[in-house]
């Protein structure tokens, strides 16, 4: 179907290789098993294969049909129209890593406004051009870590308080390191100063979440200094949109920033592609693993960009290399600087606060339902975890049947937290769904 | 190319110049040549570290290549070139002179018979 | 040249006050903001949407694409991305779903990524596939751990050696050092196949596997792979198929049936979702029956079958000895939809279809260069081919002049200096959606330039210029690492 050749063209371009047929070319592979009649239906065309993919996502209830308060590292916002329209474009998506910047100044320029949009939103000197995503990002920093260390520093400190998904990448990424990671045991309610005590001489980094998994906030100011006292790095992963309103991690002094860039303008789809963020002070552009790009002249003397430091890279360094990543997630930056470029720094504020103010309502609605609890104390940004009478997997069955995705059933990665709910409010909650969400809860 | 023949060369492009019991240490003009413009010098070693032969001491990082550079010989280091951090492109200019790398203290004078004299270096069988 | 064509940043283009997008006012009682921990400034650009759409259109065409214009880079396989396919994954249902929503509600979903991963299975020739890797190297990551975990299972924790072929991408012994693995490099032998004495040589107690891409980065397929798997195995190592070249063998040849245990694909090259300007990808791992166990988690089973009363149901497992996790959530989705629409709309004669055209596309270039660009391996090749850009007549010329000045006739250039083992190497893959026509424009460029090379060097030399920028300073960019905006003093405060 998307294969260009007449017959004709077929038989001349044979005959200039000099066979018979297309079968021929495929002489020097094994006879055992060349084309095998492989069990799968023939091919269909475009407008049968829409109806059939638009068949098999009518199976799927979505964000759009149901109310959803489900969050835990994926939220639901809005994304401008402007978005996709630019993504759209075939000059985009269809091109390739930009290798020659003669012919791919509109990548290369794009990756340096993310990366100065990542810098000026963290606060930190510099940020790559991206990792896969969240948890790919967190593993990242430990590796960055372990290499700047040189080996010589085998502790790392993860916060229980680190979203679960991320830790269990750290692990596997991490298996074949002679390291040890402590601090997930610790009770999860706890704040960061339980971590003080572990950090030590053999400890490379310590990570903490901002928010954190249960959408709380900390000051990391006093941690920092600690990781700082023993030589050890402190590692920040952020969720970007809260940074519209919350001051950067940079104000705790973190040696390195890593975030979810999901809620900057792109869709949940089921979780992924997303967006790894990831960012650090200058003395560290050496450490720091994926692509970057720099400003530079070209022969004309005009401004341009390229990607550089390549000898960091897997392509140059092979074995030497302290990781294997080779792409960015390309188009999801674009995404992500379109967003940012939208909104703006009164856009991203107001977003921030509209999150924050409808969390707050619904979490003081919440409260006053005979037998649900949100610790009023504590701040938090747009996630809290709300204390239920009874499991919250029953909670979120009966809100499912009420068309309500209920939130993130904390017992998954914390079995002690039986009737703990995690709920997530965005700016695309309206009051009448918070206030049906309290309704239904009333109704059980 | 220039060898000179008062050094003694490894054939991972090392030179080093000994005199008395010390040890200067730098990468040679071959090298240079290979690795083209030379953009960034980070020497790993401190002043006071005992390193055997053969382990890193400094990164030398061109737009095309990073090449890792090894102690020819054990030794103590006694001094580190701290320029080269901010001008780069003496090594190219310069790698016999200006652009050494590090000083040592030789521990094991012994192993100086592993190396390559001028002549051997130049005979080396290269890839390209 | 007049004409500039420097685009400001988006940084240039803010003033003050402006807005690209407005939100709704809140519907809710304001609440406290949290005020020890508010930020002071936050230096954003601020630009009107239409700002914002001429600034990123105007950078697009700066752009060379597969949609304007022919990519010959070779190992990337950049085909037409078919336009079908970013339809579907726009689908409300399958866009606004939420990876952690409960499984009854995302059958659609689920269901779509086990048939996925049948499809992918029946190609390649494994029994089992996990979509979890988001990336090749990263489907690379997730095979070499899984070797690795295969033999620390069975006790036979001494097995830390992989071989990876002289050939490799740069990936395959990045990824074996990143797992804890010792890379050794093997040789290639003058057929541009793994050279078997070397192998022998190195199959030991202590082999764990040996990585190999197949077709190779020369392009060829190797005419021993039977022996080289059946060797590893006799020394009790496992062997990875790099899939990044699988576009030459849909419907022709399944590497599980040659002996590969591990294999990744890139659903971005083989099966035509976008590359993105660099992403992202996608890496699903296939494996053997013996290595399903070691997937990572979260795998996509179905948990009941169908009856005559009830539809099959799908749902999100454990594998018993899983490697563990190696992203958040399940995978890039999106570009899973993309690849099954892809599969789903070729059929088993379409996939069989792109290999034989992709194959005789790189062999009929190949016959129109090679009397004028020297072929180190020249025998049939499958979907791309390595030729060498220097002639002897020609000393100043490099691979590099002649691909810059391919730009200015409109082409991308071929991979630059890849693989390694070939001098100036150019490697040139025209995947199967392209017309002879255009082969024929490109061969005939290719041979102009040759001749150029001979009489007027200088324009190589200083190529491109009919592009919108030359020749970048790459050391200028590396030495002074300007790596952001640099924002003047006070930028962002009101």
């Amino acid at each position: 179907m998307y294969i260009p050749h007449t017959n004709a063209e077929r038989e001349a371009m044979l005959e200039t290789i000099g066979q018979e047929n297309l079968e021929d070319l495929f002489q020097c592979l094994p006879k055992d098993g060349r084309f095998p009649d492989l069990a799968l239906p023939h091919g269909i065309t475009e407008m049968e294969a829409l109806d059939e993919l638009q068949y098999i996502a009518s199976a799927n209830e979505t964000t759009q049909e149901l109310s959803s308060f489900l969050g835990a590292g994926a939220y639901n916002h809005y994304i401008p129209a402007a978005v996709d329209s630019l993504l759209r474009r075939g000059e985009f998506y269809t091109a390739y890593t930009p290798y020659q910047p003669e012919i791919s100044q509109g990548t290369l320029q794009t990756i340096f406004e993310y990366q100065s949009l990542i810098a000026a939103l963290t606060g930190m000197d510099i940020s790559n051009a991206s990792h896969y995503d969240g948890a790919t990002a967190v593993a990242e920093a430990v590796n960055m870590a372990y290499h700047t260390f040189r080996g010589r520093r085998q502790k790392v400190i993860l916060s229980p308080a680190l979203h679960p998904h991320y830790r269990e990448t750290v692990h596997t990424y991490m298996e074949g390191a002679p390291l040890e990671i402590v601090g997930e045991d610790l009770d999860p309610k706890a704040g960061p100063e339980e971590l003080r005590p572990l950090l030590d001489k053999n400890t490379a980094v310590v990570i903490v979440q901002y928010p954190d998994f249960f959408g709380r906030i900390f000051d990391y100011a006093a941690l920092g200094e600690a990781a700082h006292e023993v030589g050890a790095l402190l590692a920040v992963h952020v969720n970007p949109l809260a940074l519209g309103l919350l001051k950067p991690p940079s104000e705790f002094d973190a040696d390195i920033v890593t975030g979810e860039g999901q809620p900057l303008g792109i869709p949940l789809a089921y979780g992924g592609p997303y967006l790894g963020i990831f960012a650090t002070k200058q003395k560290y552009v050496r450490k720091m693993a994926g692509r970057l790009a720099g400003e530079t002249v070209d022969d004309r003397g005009q401004r341009g960009y390229t990607l550089t430091l390549n000898t960091r890279e897997q392509h140059i360094r092979r074995e030497r290399a302290t990781s294997n990543i080779c792409t960015n997630q390309g188009l999801i930056v674009l995404a992500s600087t379109i967003y940012m470029s939208l909104l703006g720094k009164h856009g991203l504020r107001q977003v921030a606060e509209l999150n924050y103010h409808k969390a707050h309502y619904a979490a003081e609605k919440i409260n006053t339902v005979p037998g649900y609890m949100v610790n009023p104390v504590q701040s938090f940004f747009n996630e809290f975890v709300v204390h239920c009478p009874r499991p919250a997997e029953e909670v979120n069955k009966h809100l499912l049947a009420h068309d309500i995705l209920g939130g993130y059933e904390l017992s998954k990665d914390y079995p002690e937290l039986e009737n703990e709910l995690l709920v997530a409010i965005t700016e695309m909650n309206t009051r009448s769904e918070i206030d049906y969400l309290i309704h239904v809860l009333l109704e059980e | 190319m220039e060898t000179p023949t008062n050094l003694q060369y490894t054939s991972n492009d090392e030179w080093i110049l000994v005199e008395d019991d010390l040890g200067t240490i730098g990468i040679t003009d071959y090298a240079q040549d290979q690795l083209s413009d030379i953009v960034f010098v980070e020497i790993v070693a401190f002043e006071g570290d005992e390193l055997g032969q053969g382990e890193t001491v400094a990164i030398v990082e061109s737009v095309k290549a990073a090449a890792d550079i090894y102690m020819p010989v054990s030794g103590t280091v006694v001094e580190i070139n701290e320029e080269l951090a901010d001008q780069p492109e003496v090594v190219n200019e310069d790698p016999y002179g200006a652009a050494w790398l590090l000083k040592i203290e030789l521990s094991d004078p012994g192993e100086l018979d592993d190396l390559l004299d001028a002549e051997a270096y130049q005979n080396l069988e290269r890839d390209h | 040249m007049t004409k500039s064509n420097v685009q400001p940043t988006i940084f240039e283009l803010s003033a003050p006050g402006r807005k690209g997008v407005q939100f709704p006012k809140s519907d809710v009682p304001t609440a406290d903001l949290p005020k020890d921990f508010l930020r002071e400034e936050l230096p954003l650009p601020e630009l009107s949407e239409h700002e914002v759409i001429r600034h990123f259109t105007n950078l697009s065409q700066l752009n060379h694409s597969v949609d304007n214009g022919f990519y010959p880079l070779g190992s990337c396989t950049m085909k037409y991305n078919p336009k079908i396919n970013e339809e579907t994954a726009r689908l409300p249902g399958f866009a606004q779903i939420h990876p952690l929503q409960p499984a009854i509600t995302v059958q659609g979903a689920l269901g779509l990524m086990y048939e996925t991963q049948k499809w992918l299975g029946e190609i390649s020739g494994f029994d089992a596939v996990t979509l979890q890797p988001a990336a090749g190297a990263h489907g690379e990551l997730t095979g070499v751990l899984i070797i690795r975990a295969y033999h620390r299972a069975r006790g036979d924790e001494k097995r830390v050696k992989m071989l990876v072929p002289d050939s490799a991408h740069g990936t395959n012994p990045a990824s074996s050092s990143m797992s804890g693995l010792e890379m050794v490099e093997l040789p290639s032998d003058e057929r541009g196949n793994v050279d078997l004495e070397a192998l022998k040589a190195e199959c030991d107690d202590t082999l764990a596997g040996l990585m190999i891409t197949n077709p190779n980065t020369l392009g060829l397929f190797d005419e021993n792979i039977h022996e080289v798997c059946q060797l590893v195995h006799e020394a009790g190592g496992l062997v990875y198929g790099d899939g990044a070249n699988m576009n030459a063998l849909l419907g022709i040849h399944r590497p599980g049936d040659s002996g590969i245990d591990v294999m990744h694909f890139n659903l971005h090259k083989t099966f035509s979702t976008p590359h993105g300007g660099g992403g992202p990808g996608s890496g699903p791992v296939g494996v053997t029956a013996e290595l399903a166990e070691f997937l990572p988690f979260p795998q996509v089973a179905m948990t009941k079958e169908e009856t005559e009363e009830t539809l099959p149901f799908y749902d999100l497992i454990t594998p018993k000895q899983s490697i563990g996790r190696v992203k958040a959530f399940h995978g890039h989705f999106g570009m899973v939809v993309r690849a099954f629409t892809y599969m789903l709309t070729l059929g088993k004669n379409g996939l069989r279809a792109v290999s034989e055209y992709a194959v005789l596309n790189a062999n009929y270039l190949q016959a129109l260069v090679k009397d004028t660009y020297h072929i180190p391996h020249e025998r049939l090749c499958m979907h791309e081919f390595v030729a060498q850009g220097h002639w002897e007549d020609a000393p100043g010329i490099r691979a590099l002049d002649i691909s810059k000045r391919l730009m200015d006739f409109g082409f991308h250039p071929p991979t630059n200096y890849f693989p390694l083992i070939i001098p100036e190497a150019l490697m040139i893959e025209p995947t199967e959606t392209e017309t002879k026509d255009t082969l024929d424009a490109f061969a005939e460029t290719l041979l102009k330039i040759a001749e150029e090379a001979r009489t007027d060097p200088e324009k190589l030399h200083n190529a491109p210029h009919r592009t919108p920028f030359g020749r970048l300073d790459e050391v200028k960019a590396a030495k002074e690492l300007i790596l952001r905006t640099q924002l003047p003093e006070g930028y962002g405060e009101d």
